[in-house]
């Protein structure tokens, strides 16, 4: 995946956001799938074909996304579910998404006065990785990096206003 | 207890089956769950089968929770049915709005089965 127009969140919004969108995440992850999320020691990205995205509008307009590779989608879907991959079947892009979704609500729900200024899309998911997002110039972005099961997860908050 | 009838609305089939699980961990034994994808689908339901308890996310399309809460009152076998939301959409705004069209219960998500007993075993009239 590819972006254009983006530039990284001032050092301001980096220092605010990032370690709320990192608690954020880890809420979920160890509420919804009993999982605990660890830090890498260094950035190996390889592939990640599926990407999971929240629209938000309003006070903060901007775009969360979560990606990861089906692999490790397929993964959490299973202990979100709580049956083994094998039997996840049509059920893993819902239950990315809904991880995504999740993860924007506990991190705007986390910002003084963001909760109720700030509406979320229903989540999109997209399989594969050859595609490029266009963000409005003078966008910003936070991004995290974590690892599920030791592979990489990559959480972005792009931000428009 | 006896066994009750729940409706879970929420257009992810995901948190449905979640939602269904974490009740059932509460030891709320269910008799038949009805499940609708937003509130259209609920009323539908609603229109033919009675149910004593409902679940209702809030952000879904077509007729989202808050809609869906509005219309409840002109159901007659759902006027009196305690509903809980269970949504991403925790803000105070949305929780006080919820409140006062009628729900009885909210739940921000991700929620635990701990937290989903606690806001609807006291609506089933039964010791947590």
């Amino acid at each position: 995946m590819n972006t254009t127009g983006t530039a990284p969140a001032t050092e301001g919004s980096q220092q605010t956001w990032l370690p709320m969108l990192e608690v954020a995440t880890r809420e979920v992850f160890e509420l919804m799938l009993s999982s605990k999320l660890t830090t890498p020691e260094t950035v190996s990205e390889g592939t990640l074909d599926i990407t999971a995205m929240v629209g938000l509008a309003g006070q903060l307009c901007g775009v969360m996304s979560i990606r990861c590779t089906r692999k490790s989608a397929l993964l959490m879907a299973s202990k979100m579910l709580g049956v083994e991959p094998a039997n996840v079947g049509p059920d893993m892009c819902d239950a990315f998404g809904e991880i995504c979704n999740m993860v924007a609500g506990n991190f705007k729900n986390k910002i003084p006065g963001l909760g109720d200024s700030c509406m979320l899309s229903v989540p999109t998911v997209i399989t594969g990785d050859d595609y490029s997002m266009h963000s409005p110039k003078n966008s910003a972005a936070v991004e995290l990096r974590l690892l599920f099961d030791n592979a990489p997860v990559v959480i972005s908050l792009q931000v428009d206003s | 207890m006896d066994a009750i009838r729940a409706l879970i609305v929420d257009d992810s089939s995901v948190m449905r089956k979640i939602v269904e699980r974490s009740l059932r961990q509460a030891g709320i034994e269910l008799s038949k769950v009805f499940e609708a994808g937003n509130g259209a689908e609920a009323l539908t339901i609603l229109a033919e089968d009675s149910v004593e308890l409902i679940l209702c996310d809030i952000n879904m399309p077509i007729m989202d929770g808050l809609e869906f809460l509005k219309a409840l009152p002109s159901v007659e076998n759902a006027k009196n049915v305690p509903v809980v939301m269970i949504t991403t959409e925790g803000s105070e705004a949305h929780v006080v709005q919820a409140i006062s069209l009628g729900a009885r219960g909210y739940i921000r998500k991700p929620f635990t089965p701990d937290q989903v007993k606690e806001h609807v075993i006291p609506l089933l009239g039964v010791k947590a």
